[in-house]
């Protein structure tokens, strides 16, 4: 079933999603839409459930309750058409240490059944400024730049919705600058994006929607100028060390 | 053809990731050279003696070179979440599987190559005169065994005690491939006419037919989270 509005671009979908690992409940009845031209901060203290949120978008985890919807239709019932559409990054890069990036690209390239695949390589290396580091071993690499090679896989094959969990980890000011730069331009092009940061501030800067969570639910699901920001970081802060209570 | 490009882009990668590291490849043949090595200490087998002792030996061999290769496998992917992503892509979950079952089924042949020639010069036995019916027998029963390891490494490399949990989950199933193999190869090895042992040549591989194809149908289920 295709999207109500004719000619819709299609959105990624959660309905009443519930995760758990064990006894252990990572996501609770969460509900959320994200249409192209989103741009979504992902906010929460460690353990809300924002990384489980992001690989059940991703398709890499499957939800103990409820769906994921891909242009109206399930995700896991046909799981390509949604993959294609998708690019992720996570805490771990999907890099393999003993191919280069440019191999690591390739092979990727080569999942994804991609045309134009040596430009459309050339093109993700200057974006993401590895042009001198693309034949290294990723093994080789500083943890900064398996961070530009991991998100230069996610953007290879142009996908419509790129989920990024805390995608500015070891990252220096420049590549921090241009990866920003490059997340504002996403609207604009009709992508979708959301990003998960524990940096509230970079994260404003670039998302026009807030997604607070915490506990496995979302608290808050709305423009982020008008979050109640106080009453959402107080749940932040009371997990940081040395918090005090009110 | 999609699905061939995806098994021969994860064959390549696999081949192309073992030959700068070199460790599965190693550790198979030391191993299978390990085991020949020290049953030609343990036994000392005269040359008639040796026809009757190298089916169980090569076997034995080969099951725990395989042991080895198949975790190594999964070690490669565990390291960087290679798994997870391959399944990002919008690929058959079984075309994983065939592209990761054809790289062990090359690292297993070229370990039993090695253990076999070990074997002929330590127990002064030359397989040349029954080599064909030897191959045969010995890629049938290597074909069921990768197809085991393959999917119960995938499955054991989620679990915390994986060196121990993979041969505890394979070896009951491999059972059957194991008798086939030491019954065929002791056939081939001895001169015997085909036709007093092809019974576990077919068995060997109608076990592998069937393991493959269950696999890579059900190789969704081992990745699922």
């Amino acid at each position: 079933m295709s999207s109500d509005t004719p000619h819709a671009k299609p959105a990624l979908e959660l309905r009443d999603v519930s995760k758990q690992f064990g006894a252990f409940q990572a996501l609770n009845g969460v509900c959320l839409r994200v249409e192209p031209g989103d741009s979504i901060l992902l906010y929460g203290p460690n353990g809300a459930g924002k990384t489980t949120l992001l690989r059940v978008l991703s398709t890499l985890a499957r939800p103990s309750e409820g769906k994921v919807l891909y242009d109206g239709a399930d995700v896991h019932a046909n799981p390509a058409a949604a993959k294609a559409a998708i690019g992720f990054v996570s805490h771990t890069t999907f890099l393999y240490g003993e191919l280069t990036a440019r191999e690591n690209l390739e092979f990727a390239g080569k999942l994804f059944g991609l045309g134009n695949l040596p430009q459309r390589i050339v093109s993700v290396l200057d974006i993401f400024h590895l042009r001198q580091r693309a034949e290294t071993p990723v093994r080789e690499l500083s943890r900064g730049y398996q961070q530009r090679v991991s998100l230069a896989r996610a953007f290879l094959h142009d996908p419509q919705f790129l989920l990024l969990d805390e995608p500015f980890t070891g990252l220096d000011a420049a590549s921090t600058e241009s990866l920003q730069v490059l997340m504002q331009g996403l609207r604009g092009q009709g992508k979708a994006l959301i990003f998960s940061t524990h940096d509230y501030a970079q994260g404003k800067a670039i998302a026009r929607r807030l997604v607070a969570m915490e506990g496995g639910k979302v608290r808050y699901d709305g423009p982020i100028d008008s979050a109640p920001l106080a009453a959402l970081r107080k749940g932040v802060r009371s997990q940081e060390p040395g918090a005090r209570s009110p | 053809m999609r699905t061939l490009r995806v098994i021969s882009a994860i064959f390549v990668k696999d081949l192309r990731v073992e030959w700068r590291h070199r460790e599965t490849l190693a550790s198979m043949c030391i191993f299978g050279l390990l085991v020949v090595f020290l049953f030609n200490f343990a036994f000392e087998p005269a040359r008639e003696e040796s026809l009757r002792l190298l089916p169980g030996l090569l076997w034995i061999a080969f099951a725990f070179a395989g042991v080895l290769g198949f975790n190594r496998s999964f070690a490669a992917e565990r390291e960087n979440a290679g798994l997870e992503g391959m399944c990002l892509a919008p690929v058959d979950p079984g075309a994983i599987y065939l592209g990761k079952m054809l790289a062990n089924l090359f690292f297993m042949g070229i370990a039993e190559v090695v253990v076999v020639l070990a074997a002929s010069l330590w127990y002064d036995f030359s397989f040349i005169p029954s080599l064909g019916w030897f191959a045969l027998a010995t890629f049938c029963c290597t074909l069921g065994y990768v197809a085991i390891g393959t999917t119960f490494g995938a499955v054991a490399s989620n679990t915390r005690m994986r060196e121990v949990m993979l041969p505890v989950l394979q070896f009951p199933v491999a059972v059957p491939i194991f008798i086939a193999g030491v019954e065929s190869t002791t056939g081939a090895l001895k001169g015997d006419p085909i036709g007093d042992y092809s019974y576990w040549i077919k068995l060997a591989a109608g076990f592998s037919i069937i393991f493959v194809v269950l696999s890579y149908l059900l190789f969704e289920y081992v990745l699922e989270e």
